[in-house]
């Protein structure tokens, strides 16, 4: 099990890439209620019986590690939404990519704390390889997008540790704005 | 607070350029590889990585690069953070908690010594390409 949503958003995007997409979309939606993810990719997708696979916490991709008998990127996923009353939707195609859609009670006793969203996100975008990497974020009704493109355009290879801190505290500062008072000072203090 | 915009992000760039062209040109070949498969996120790797950034701002070590992959290999071991500096051997430090993950960057990248007693085998055969 993960300590925080943000760490089992930050597999599933490692999955995304390691899928070979050029193109992944993260959606956070949090509210009162509800937290919503969606992630998107373009990758190489999954068959109906390697997804069923994937599910198993027993499986992982064959070639990926050899002598391996464990993959539990989704299986923890699954065990979290199916004990905090959420919802996992995987939709996937071999060739058209996956689409992996969840869902928490806000205020169950046993939902994972949302995490570091913008440690979180900068650190996916350093994953090697070329692909862009869209945010889009949404909080009771306010809303920011961002893009790894971007981020590379303005601060160049943000691998570069000062870039990488440069881009971090950009999110910050947008995930702040999402916030009212006091709630989003703390975090761009933090 | 004020939100910051694409071009805020240019303009610090530029400036941070000039201070490293004159302060820090030697760094740029040192990397820092956080491993944050499945095994490397539950054991904590999305702490190390912020403290290891964390510790390299302080430090003003800016043209380091740090990045992310995943699972190398040694999941008993996790979180692994691999540091490649020139003219050192390339190692992987194993269990690295968010004091290891400073400690790299005081030690290994600034001081140039390796850390006793924090340094794993290379990776398993299975993964080593």
């Amino acid at each position: 099990m993960h300590a925080t949503l943000c760490d089992y958003v930050a597999d599933i995007v490692q999955n995304a890439v390691e899928a070979a997409a050029d193109k992944v979309v993260l959606e956070i939606r949090t509210g009162r209620e509800w937290i919503g993810v969606t992630i998107r990719d373009n990758g190489k997708g999954m068959s109906p019986a390697m997804l069923a696979a994937a599910r198993d916490p027993f499986w992982t991709e064959p070639g990926k590690h050899a002598a391996r008998r464990v993959g539990l990127g989704l299986p923890f996923l699954q065990q979290v939404v199916d004990t905090t009353g959420g919802r996992l939707d995987v939709a996937t195609a071999v060739g058209e990519g996956t689409t992996v859609d969840f869902t928490f009670l806000a205020d169950h006793w046993d939902t994972p704390p949302l995490g570091d969203i913008p440690s979180t996100v900068v650190g996916l975008m350093v994953f090697k390889g070329e692909f862009d990497l869209v945010l889009r974020r949404e909080h009771a009704g306010r809303h920011y997008e961002l893009s790894r493109s971007e981020l590379t355009e303005a601060l160049g290879d943000l691998a570069q540790a000062d870039s990488l801190a440069l881009a971090r505290r950009y999110v910050r500062s947008q995930e702040a704005g999402l916030l009212d008072g006091p709630e989003g000072e703390e975090l761009w203090k933090s | 607070m004020e939100k910051l915009t694409l071009a805020d992000l240019r303009k610090f760039r530029d400036q941070k350029r000039r201070e490293i062209d004159r302060r820090d040109p030697a760094n740029k070949d040192i990397q820092v590889i956080v491993a944050m498969g499945t095994c490397g996120i539950a054991a904590g790797a999305k702490a190390t990585f912020g403290a290891i950034l964390d510790e390299i701002e302080k430090r003003q070590l800016g043209s380091v690069l740090v990045r992310q992959v995943g699972c190398m290999g040694l999941c008993h071991s996790e979180p692994n953070v691999e540091v490649v500096v020139p003219g050192m051997p390339a190692v992987i430090y194993g269990k690295v908690d968010e004091a290891l993950g400073r400690r790299i960057v005081q030690e290994h990248v600034i001081g140039k010594t390796l850390i006793d007693g924090a340094i794993c085998d290379r990776p398993a055969v299975d993964i080593v390409q």
